[in-house]
């Protein structure tokens, strides 16, 4: 059985309960055990970093820790979990003398953190760890007819040096190649590994909703059903705030936006409500009524 | 081996943007830059495109390669095309800025904003009587931004400045950084001052893009969030970005995880009520939808606010990794 440390990170835990349930269904349906860290802290997503970047590395190496005592691979839901945890993992790895003088404060609990820790969202565990063809034989629902674009989230894609491009060179396509195993089909369009705007949110408002309203409006355009994400901060930016985006951009938006496992969840036939489909902002209710309907094409 | 271009095209003598496909037979050495001088030269002389050095060291041939502004001398074919050498390279000219004829581009937006951030050093006082002397590590840092070729790679994938045109971007304010990161200069407190207003540092949505596009790991974004570090230690905390840190410090310090509700009024200030009644519909739209955090409701800091188990421990490394940071580096006289 495959078995993670995981780290749900804020949102799921906050605005969006939604991907925090339909990780733990979703897990369960797949035969993935997952041993909760619940005293790990925020990563920090970057703005922590930008005042306080030392305790910013102490926090994410406690993180690392804890799924090391657990003797366990780290697994998170979030492209910004993600990619400030691959960040602070190569700065102390390149700094054992930095790392050391970090390994004396977390001794004070009895922790200790030894670099080269495997920590992979859910997006690369599908693809890397649990194997699409295994995947696409517990699809009992396919997705067939549904049109999906990707959007990735900028952390979990750069910068690519530090995120393993090396070893993994497709980690850009995984999200396609997901949608395909599952049997939607994909939605190619620019926005895709562009910025969603959220981190601007509470500095520009109006930058960061055009960025929003820009990318579901080309996606729309391009006849997409839904985006999916790996990023919860992306899944604020582009559902939550998608009435707002609508409003700066004057674009006519009404795109469902929906997170990863909760596209696998569909796929492997969990009901949409386990999966709190029914709390999304932008209703999800069109999608799934295609869904059910009987495929045309 | 054959290579495939797709190249597009646009200029004053014709209207709107078209693309012209090209095949040539070439060795498995040549670069992106060699492959359309041959098309130019042999095949099409009608392609505009600039170049100089061939060796990445002008800046000259940037351009959008498959989608990612690069260096087309830096960019080898071999590495652009697959296997059985069927794709077709698309080459188009660099994004936000004009062009002015295929893949030449208007790099006037570009100057424009490095000549914003006053891009030379500025001493003050009596010069030294023999020379300044700056730390190693400081030099060494600042190398990493002395590395710009001004080639404009960051400026034409910056995802902001598609949004905004106001926006300093990338290029111009790791130049920023250069100079108020060099203890020479003596103007750091005004340069942070005028960096830190609308359009500036606090501007950047960190999504990485100039630091993947960089050929020469200038890695602007990390220099501005150098920037923005040099701010708020400087005291330049007035505006939303640098409260923006500010409760997601104390957030973090208090309860171990994020406390949603209370980062927007926290960043714009409590009492910017016009600003916080953009955000109503919003926020009632997710209370509707059952995404408002209830237990967030109380402010970090305050009693009752919500906290993570074991944060006795939190709060200890908290404390403790203040003794991580280094002290910032300071001219001295010989």
């Amino acid at each position: 059985m495959m078995k993670y440390a995981f780290w749900p990170g804020c949102v799921s835990k906050g605005a969006a309960p939604e991907l925090y349930m339909a990780t733990n269904r979703v897990a369960r349906e797949m035969g993935i055990e997952l041993v909760e860290l619940d005293q790990a802290t925020c990563t920090g997503a970057g703005v922590l970093q930008e005042q306080n970047p030392e305790m910013g590395d102490a926090l994410n190496a406690r993180t690392f820790a804890m799924a090391q005592q657990l003797g366990l691979p780290l697994m998170n839901i979030c492209s910004t979990c993600q990619g400030i945890e691959s960040m602070v993992q190569d700065k102390l790895t390149k700094n054992p003398e930095y790392c050391a003088k970090i390994n004396a404060i977390l001794a004070d609990e009895g922790l200790h953190y030894t670099p080269g820790l495997e920590i992979k969202n859910f997006l690369w565990i599908l693809v890397e760890d649990f194997g699409l063809d295994r995947l696409k034989k517990l699809v009992t629902r396919p997705l067939r007819g549904l049109r999906i674009g990707p959007f990735y989230g900028c952390y979990i894609l750069r910068p690519s040096a530090i995120l393993g491009k090396d070893e993994h060179p497709d980690r850009d396509k995984y999200l396609e190649m997901v949608i395909e195993t599952v049997g939607a089909s994909v939605v190619d369009f620019e926005g895709s590994k562009k910025c969603c705007g959220f981190p601007l949110l509470t500095i520009n408002r109006e930058n960061s909703l055009k960025q929003a309203g820009n990318h579901i409006h080309e996606a729309q355009d391009l006849g997409a059903d839904a985006l999916v994400s790996p990023c919860p901060l992306c899944h604020l930016n582009l559902d939550a705030q998608q009435p707002a985006a609508k409003q700066v951009t004057q674009y006519d938006i009404d795109l469902p936006i929906i997170h990863l496992p909760q596209m696998i969840g569909l796929a492997l036939g969990v009901e949409p409500t386990e999966m709190r489909m029914d709390h999304h902002v932008v209703s999800t209710r069109k999608l799934l009524a295609k869904l059910a309907a009987p495929a045309t094409a | 081996m054959k290579v495939k271009l797709k190249v597009q095209r646009s200029g004053p003598e014709s209207e709107g943007v078209r693309y012209s496909n090209y095949e040539i037979e070439a060795a498995d050495s040549i670069t992106l830059l060699d492959a359309l001088i041959e098309v130019r030269e042999y095949v099409d002389g009608t392609l505009g495109l600039r170049c100089s050095c061939r060796s990445a060291i002008c800046g000259s041939c940037s351009m959008r390669v498959d989608g990612q502004a690069r260096l087309a001398c830096r960019a080898k074919v071999l590495a652009l095309t697959n296997e059985d050498e069927t794709h077709e390279i698309v080459v188009e000219p660099m994004g936000n800025m004009p062009v002015i004829k295929d893949l030449i581009i208007d790099q006037e937006l570009f100057w424009q904003k490095v000549r914003q951030v006053d891009p030379y050093l500025q001493p003050v006082g009596d010069e030294p009587a023999a020379e300044y002397r700056v730390p190693n590590e400081t030099m060494i840092d600042l190398t990493h931004t002395m590395n710009c070729i001004m080639c404009g790679a960051c400026v034409s994938d910056c995802t902001v400045l598609e949004v905004d045109k106001n926006f300093i971007a990338p290029a111009a304010l790791a130049k920023a950084y250069r100079f108020a990161g060099d203890p020479r200069d003596g103007h750091q407190h005004e340069r942070l001052e005028k960096l830190s207003e609308y359009s500036g540092i606090w501007d950047c949505t960190r999504c990485n893009m100039c630091v993947e596009v960089c050929p020469k790991g200038v890695a602007p974004m990390n220099r501005i969030l150098q920037l923005r570090e040099m701010a708020i230690e400087a005291g330049i905390t007035n505006n939303a970005g640098a409260r923006h840190t500010d409760i997601f410090t104390k957030s973090i310090s208090d309860g171990g995880r994020l406390n949603e509700v209370w980062m927007l009024p926290g960043s714009v200030g409590i009492f910017n009520v016009p600003r916080l009644m953009k955000e109503m519909p919003g926020a009632l739209k997710m209370m509707r939808a059952g995404k408002l955090p209830i237990a967030q409701t109380i402010p970090p800091g305050f009693p009752g606010s919500h906290k993570m188990r074991g944060m006795d421990r939190v709060r200890n490394v908290v404390r403790k990794s203040a003794s991580l940071k280094a002290p910032r580096a300071e001219v001295t006289e010989s």
